[in-house]
């Protein structure tokens, strides 16, 4: 399928399946479990930045009246590889690696006492210089994070240790022959700071431990079966004796894709016998839990005249945190991946500093590399003299582009997108003295993977949809409109829940835009099951053979007669024809359709205090297919909403020691909705003709454009160029001072 | 015969940027193309993803290879 085509319920807004408990507060979240005898845990964390653990002594507070149990790295078996370094981030082994680092868990009858207690337990500390920044941790004579790091990926095998953990690169063509061509050339260095996903909810679980059966976590996150193979592998456990069950989550953005808390929790429910509450608070949210990357990169664009751009190269340095592993590689595929151009060069660098380790953070690696490439290619229009937008469709990537990392692209929206900003209101709107105007495109993948569905029908012919994929985003609507459009029947005959890792074979987390396009694909072959057996059973009935039963409406049709049977007629006597009815889908899906964004930013500058206001705001991208348009238009409204907040307000401000100064949120700003415009959300569709109704993700393209479309509008705003972000008001106020 | 495209980083095992295989399906290529090239180990292919005609496929095994099929080897992709 890859003609656009109607449909019966797919593209309705239909009221979301969990609404109604999140409205009324009945909704349950991580924090909001209790289990009968259950206690406190709590962590002590690192009030260094980088140091070696010299010793850890918990007697006192053990000795405090209320303390059940106490957790160290030891507790852990033996770990390797991404494994170690998964359970030395949970637990500090014999360092501290950023402030907030966990070095002891801690259990007691009450949350106060486990506090009181943390302040009991006695660990000392040899204090080392931390490494805050990419340009000091690159020195030759950088303090190492880790003295066993050997740089992967260098052509020369290296002979010591650095914080570098690993360099690639991705070639086409010639770049030196694509810039001799050029006429015009623009290059500079890009920054983008340390920042945070900033979910409302934090991280929380409660977990019961059962030494001869089944141990449980209930938990907020993106992936329980994750959740449970990342825990069970710490712990030495057998999946099969681990239940991990989603709550409903308050915000995820990718930073609940991997766990802090519940290995801990698990070790003292084990020694507390008893179960165990953790939750974080703000402040160990922002120190200790992954944020996005901060980046430094350096691009270099070039064109002719007429606005051929002849090459692309790029030096890309990524900050991992404490441990290796930053989206530096997914920053080298998609950086210049908006362009069909012949000459492309990239590099990149995964570099260790003292700060926690990094975690996904929508499109991870994509929102740095793209915006310096799209400063840098605005910055290239305005030289040339060429439309913004213009230059970018002369030079749009398109069905057929080859890119940098390999496969050519199947059909794209790009160029879609790029004429429906073109043709927006928005930009057709004149701008006044000290305001405006920023365009930038955005690249993600979208991936596929493997997803789980179960749909149970019941004896009155409605169905319970089970799903693997907890639903961060409203997809429990978008399942039940893909398996109401599958069967002909309305969607609220479909009760769609997420299922817990006993009701379901694995499935992936939620994220990568993954769940509408995969799950919806395991939610089809699941209906198609459930049909297939309806027509097999009104076959029963009919005394015919299923291929004589035809299925249509949410009614079984005998071609050989004038029969008919609903699905409530067919259910109602299932025990009679075989049994209950219940369908299945388990795949692992092929063939996810990339996504671009197109944003347009209008901004007006105060130049007395540097404060930049957000005028106006468009948002195009291609969603294949629009399942739920609302929560499509939502994502795309979200993910620039983020990423406005990325390019002029959020950032970790370290002081000199290496220790967070803002742990919370009036002092890490995220946007608020009054301080935003409306953001008008257009929803391109090029169908995905790998998805039966032609999905893509959307969950991750929207948060690339907003950096280089805000920072080139202030750029323009106050005719500087912008490089680093974010273009906060003292930021912005130094630039302006600094070139007045 | 498909043509196997290899990244730069690949080039160091393979000493070329592309070359055909007779292959029906991804396992038996990349069986013929650790046979080729003694540089190329069976286990540095697996950890990577691939992309045949353009889909980029995570954890292959068993997918089609067509006699014109363009197929690319690159890393995961994942997601927030």
């Amino acid at each position: 399928m890859s003609e656009a085509k109607e449909y019966k319920y797919i593209g309705q807004r239909s009221i979301r399946p969990d609404g109604y408990d999140k409205v009324t507060g009945r909704a349950a979240y991580g924090a909001d479990m209790s289990l009968p005898g259950m206690v406190w845990g709590k962590i002590l964390r690192s009030p260094h930045a980088h140091a070696n653990i010299k010793s850890i002594d918990t007697s006192r507070a053990e000795a405090l009246q209320g303390v059940l149990a106490v957790a160290t790295f030891a507790d852990f078996p033996a770990q390797k590889g991404a494994s170690k370094d998964l359970a030395t981030n949970i637990l500090a082994n014999d360092k501290a690696l950023y402030h907030g680092h966990a070095i002891v868990g801690l259990a007691a009858t009450t949350a106060d006492i486990a506090e009181r207690a943390l302040e009991l337990i006695d660990v000392v500390y040899e204090v080392l210089t931390p490494v805050m920044d990419i340009r000091d941790a690159i020195k030759a004579d950088a303090p190492l994070i880790d003295e066993k790091l050997m740089t992967v990926g260098l052509a020369e095998a290296p002979t010591s240790a650095s914080n570098v953990a690993a360099r690639q690169e991705f070639k086409k063509g010639d770049v030196e022959a694509g810039f001799a061509e050029a006429d015009v050339i623009v290059e500079r260095e890009y920054y983008t700071p340390t920042i945070h996903q900033g979910y409302i909810e934090p991280h929380a679980c409660t977990v019961s431990y059962d030494e001869a059966g089944q141990s449980m976590i209930w938990c907020c996150t993106q992936g329980h079966f994750d959740v449970r193979a990342q825990t069970a592998g710490i712990l030495g456990m057998s999946l099969s004796k681990l239940k991990v069950i989603a709550s409903e989550i308050g915000g995820g953005f990718g930073g609940k894709t991997t766990i802090y808390l519940e290995p801990v929790a698990l070790v003292l429910s084990r020694k507390a016998g008893r179960p165990v509450k953790m939750v974080m608070n703000r402040d160990e949210v922002l120190k200790a839990t992954g944020p996005g990357s901060a980046s430094r990169n350096w691009i270099k664009v070039g064109a002719k005249k007429d606005g051929t751009i002849t090459a692309m190269q790029a030096k890309l340095y990524y900050e991992a945190g404490a441990f290796k592993d930053s989206p530096m590689m997914m920053g080298c595929m998609t950086a210049f991946t908006p362009y069909d151009v012949d000459n492309m060069y990239l590099e990149g660098y995964d570099v260790l500093v003292n700060k926690p380790k990094v975690a996904a953070y929508r499109a991870p690696g994509a929102p740095q590399a793209e915006y310096a490439a799209e400063m840098a290619v605005s910055e290239l229009a305005n030289k040339l003299g060429i439309d913004q937008i213009d230059l970018r469709i002369q030079n749009a990537a398109k069905e057929g582009t080859q890119t940098v990392y390999g496969p050519k692209l199947k059909a794209v929206g790009l160029v879609e997108c790029l004429e429906a900003v073109k043709n927006s209101p928005q930009y057709k709107a004149p701008l006044k003295a000290g305001q405006g105007r920023g365009v930038a495109s955005g690249f993600w993948f979208n991936i596929g993977g493997q997803s789980s569905v179960v749909l149970n029908m019941t004896p009155d012919g409605t169905g319970i949809l089970v799903e693997g994929s907890p639903d961060i985003g409203g997809s429990r609507a978008s399942m039940q409109l893909m398996v109401a459009e599958e069967m002909g029947m309305e969607p609220a005959l479909f009760r769609p829940i997420i299922g817990d890792t006993e009701n379901l074979a694995f499935s992936q987390g939620t994220g990568g835009s993954r769940t509408t396009f995969a799950t919806g694909m395991a939610c089809i072959e699941a209906a198609q099951d459930v049909i297939r057996q309806l027509k097999e059973r009104a076959a029963a009935v009919w005394n015919v053979t299923p291929d004589q039963v035809e299925w249509a409406e949410g009614v079984a049709i005998n071609t050989a007669g004038d029969d008919k049977l609903t699905c409530a007629q067919i259910c109602k006597g299932a025990e009679r024809t075989g049994g209950q009815i219940s369908g299945r889908g388990n795949i692992n899906a092929r063939g996810a359709g990339p996504s671009f964004a197109v944003h347009l930013c209008d901004v007006e500058v105060d130049k007395e205090t540097g404060k930049v206001d957000v005028l106006r705001y468009t948002a195009a991208q291609d969603a294949g297919k629009a399942i739920h348009p609302s929560y499509v238009e939502g994502q795309l409204q979200g993910g620039a909403v983020q990423g406005i907040g990325w390019a002029l307000n959020e950032e970790y401000v370290y002081n000199e020691d290496g220790l967070l100064q803002n742990t919370g949120f009036l002092d890490y700003r995220i946007p608020l909705a009054s301080d935003l415009p409306m953001i008008d959300a257009i929803i391109i569709e090029v169908p995905n003709s790998f998805h039966p109704f032609g999905v893509r993700g959307v969950g991750e393209s929207g948060i690339i454009p907003p950096l280089a479309a805000c920072g080139m509008a202030v750029s323009e705003a106050i005719d500087i160029q912008i490089v680093d972000l974010p273009c906060s008001p003292p930021n912005v106020l130094k630039v302006i001072q600094e070139n007045s | 015969m498909a043509t196997v495209i290899f990244s730069t980083e690949l080039q160091e095992f393979t000493g070329e940027g592309k070359t055909n295989v007779d292959a029906r399906v991804y396992r038996d290529l990349v069986t013929e193309l650790v046979a080729r090239y003694d540089l190329l180990k069976k286990g540095q292919l697996a950890d990577m993803a691939v992309a045949i005609d353009g889909v980029i496929i995570v954890d292959p095994l068993l997918e089609e290879i067509l006699p014109d099929s363009e197929v690319h080897f690159l890393h995961f992709v994942a997601g927030g």
